[in-house]
């Protein structure tokens, strides 16, 4: 039994990114990028525009190859297994690997279709099952209280803040093990950004969770983790408390202290 | 002191009341050199209706739609006409449909960008633009002779569904286009295989241009009549078409031989008039629904 829990105390690396490149056509947008992500933290990636921090996190669920153009080199290990393997199916992947994108994107569809457009194309078509996931998700994405009684209603009619939710919800119904967020408070305004904060700390407990974002506040209150990148190279990663007070780079301490970006 | 410089001061604009008022003059000229055209073609489209509706008036009543041909203007209908017309779109509709909309669903969403693509759709706009005769004729050689399908609805019908293919491909590929990125994105974000996304997401949101296409394509079909001529359509059918292996007739071409043969028989002129006017409501309505859905479903994201 003392086996079982010393599991707990075993870091696991949920991704473990070795030797990554990417390049569109000719040019290079992420150059050598060496970085651990943990089970269950917050990872925050900031960086000026430009720096490849969304490219980054769209390859960690092959997203960057609807790009055509898009060629990569390296490895990126998630659970152990190589995601650019060809026995790794991105279909898969994506289930595990959720995302949340910058703009809130919900389907021209209701309430409840939306969150429930994950389980139904992988399979669920129980109404109660969906009902009660539908349920789980949207709690889950603090928004239930606010829609519960119109869930029906078409997904455009919610406000932005609540249509990222939304999004929220829909990933987290097809129980991935990691969420990608992709700057997903930089379309709403302070309170709305507010809320989803609040969400992240909860979300932490079931998930995985990899954010990019272009507010560096943003990054030290939730984050665990803090990747900076600049010109597509992974500048610093370390715990959020040491990039913030005391970064070893002095390219980072620039970065955060507003001198430049 | 300095003299003052008189004339025109090279750094301001001399503005001159003359010349704004013959400007002005210009414009209103203009505005009625062109309201004129407007009115030209109303005037013509008006006296052209006019004297259609003028010439069906007391032909066009229930029997006239109800009955066969007949040598008697009297007792000729054109129920013949809107059966064969009704069979062809029994197989334009779904011909159409089906090979338009996975054309433009292989090529907006399938096929990889290429010089072989970039050719294919170029020449589908290129084939939209080609006459209706030359259709015929391919119809003429393919269906009717190497198929020996003859002139029945079933080689009319693909030569038809061949005439208006590239309008609802190219209608459905620009509808499936303006399915915004983002919602595809979401799709294949949850784990969605391309045609689940098409099914689940692309489809249901580019459904109402589909449509808007595909009828306006229809309605085209429905009035064209050259290919039907060179397939050999006959003069005169008494038969009602049964199954679409029958030899069949349609309004356009019915319109045509009661038009030739007004020599013989002028009432037959009556009788065209009235057809004609049967033949323009339907396409108006078909039109008309058309651009309810346009209206009605469009979505803006």
């Amino acid at each position: 039994m003392k086996d079982l829990d010393l599991d707990k105390y075993i870091t696991k690396y949920v991704y473990d990114v070795k030797g990554l490149n990417l390049w569109y056509g000719d040019n290079q947008a992420l150059m050598d990028i060496n970085m651990q992500v943990l089970e269950n933290e917050i990872t925050a990636i900031i960086g000026p525009s430009g720096c490849g921090k969304s490219t980054f996190i769209k390859t960690l669920n092959r997203m960057i190859e609807n790009i055509p153009i898009v060629r990569t080199e390296g490895q990126i290990l998630y659970n152990g297994r190589n995601i650019f393997s060809s026995k790794m199916k991105v279909e898969e992947l994506r289930t595990r690997v959720g995302m949340v994108f910058q703009k809130p994107n919900p389907f021209p569809k209701s309430i409840f279709e939306n969150v429930v457009y994950g389980p139904k194309i992988h399979g669920v078509k129980d109404k109660k099952i969906l009902m009660e996931i539908a349920e789980h998700s949207l709690r889950g994405a603090a928004l239930w209280d606010e829609v519960k009684d119109r869930l029906n209603d078409n997904a455009y009619g919610l406000s932005g803040g609540q249509q990222q939710r939304l999004c929220i919800a829909r990933t987290m119904a097809v129980s991935p093990e990691v969420i990608l967020m992709d700057e997903p408070t930089s379309a709403l305004d302070p309170v709305a950004t507010m809320r989803i904060e609040e969400l992240m700390e909860d979300l932490k407990k079931e998930y995985t969770v990899i954010i990019v974002t272009h507010n560096m506040q943003q990054a030290a209150r939730i984050s665990d983790k803090t990747a900076f990148f600049l010109s597509g190279e992974l500048i610093e990663f370390d715990k959020t408390n040491k990039i913030f007070a005391n970064p070893s780079d002095k390219r980072t301490e620039d970065y955060i202290t507003g001198r430049f970006g | 002191m300095n003299k003052k410089i008189k004339g025109p001061d090279r750094n301001k604009v001399n503005f001159n009341r003359n010349r704004i008022n013959l400007r002005i003059g210009v414009n209103n000229f203009a505005k009625h050199l062109f309201s004129l055209s407007t009115v030209f073609a109303v005037v013509v489209l008006g006296v052209l209706l006019y004297q259609i509706v003028a010439g069906s008036i007391g032909w066009l009543d229930w029997q006239f739609l109800t009955s066969n041909l007949s040598i008697f203007p009297e007792k000729a209908g054109i129920k013949g006409a809107i059966i064969g017309t009704l069979y062809l779109m029994m197989i334009v509709i779904p011909v159409t449909l089906i090979l338009g909309v996975t054309t433009a669903i292989y090529l907006e969403e399938y096929a990889k960008e290429s010089r072989l693509q970039r050719f294919i759709k170029v020449n589908i706009s290129n084939l939209a633009s080609v006459p209706s005769v030359i259709f015929g004729l391919l119809g003429l050689t393919v269906f009717s002779r190497m198929l020996s399908l003859g002139s029945s609805i079933l080689a009319g019908g693909l030569t038809m569904s061949l005439l208006v293919l590239p309008i609802v491909v190219v209608a459905a590929q620009e509808a499936l286009r303006a399915v915004p990125g983002f919602l595809r994105e979401a799709s294949y974000g949850m784990g969605a295989d391309k045609w689940t996304t098409i099914w689940r997401v692309v489809l249901p949101v580019s459904i109402p241009g589909i449509l808007t296409g595909a009828i306006l394509a229809i309605s085209r079909a429905i009035g064209e009549t050259a290919p039907l001529v060179v397939l050999g359509i006959p003069t005169l059918i008494m038969k009602i078409p049964t199954g679409i292996m029958d030899d069949f007739t349609v309004m356009p071409i019915q319109i045509y031989y009661w038009t030739l043969d007004t020599v013989l028989t002028p009432e037959y002129a009556y009788l065209a008039s009235a057809t004609i006017v049967v033949l323009l409501v339907t396409l108006f309505i078909l039109n008309s629904v058309a651009i309810i859905i346009r209206n009605k479903f469009q979505k803006t994201f």
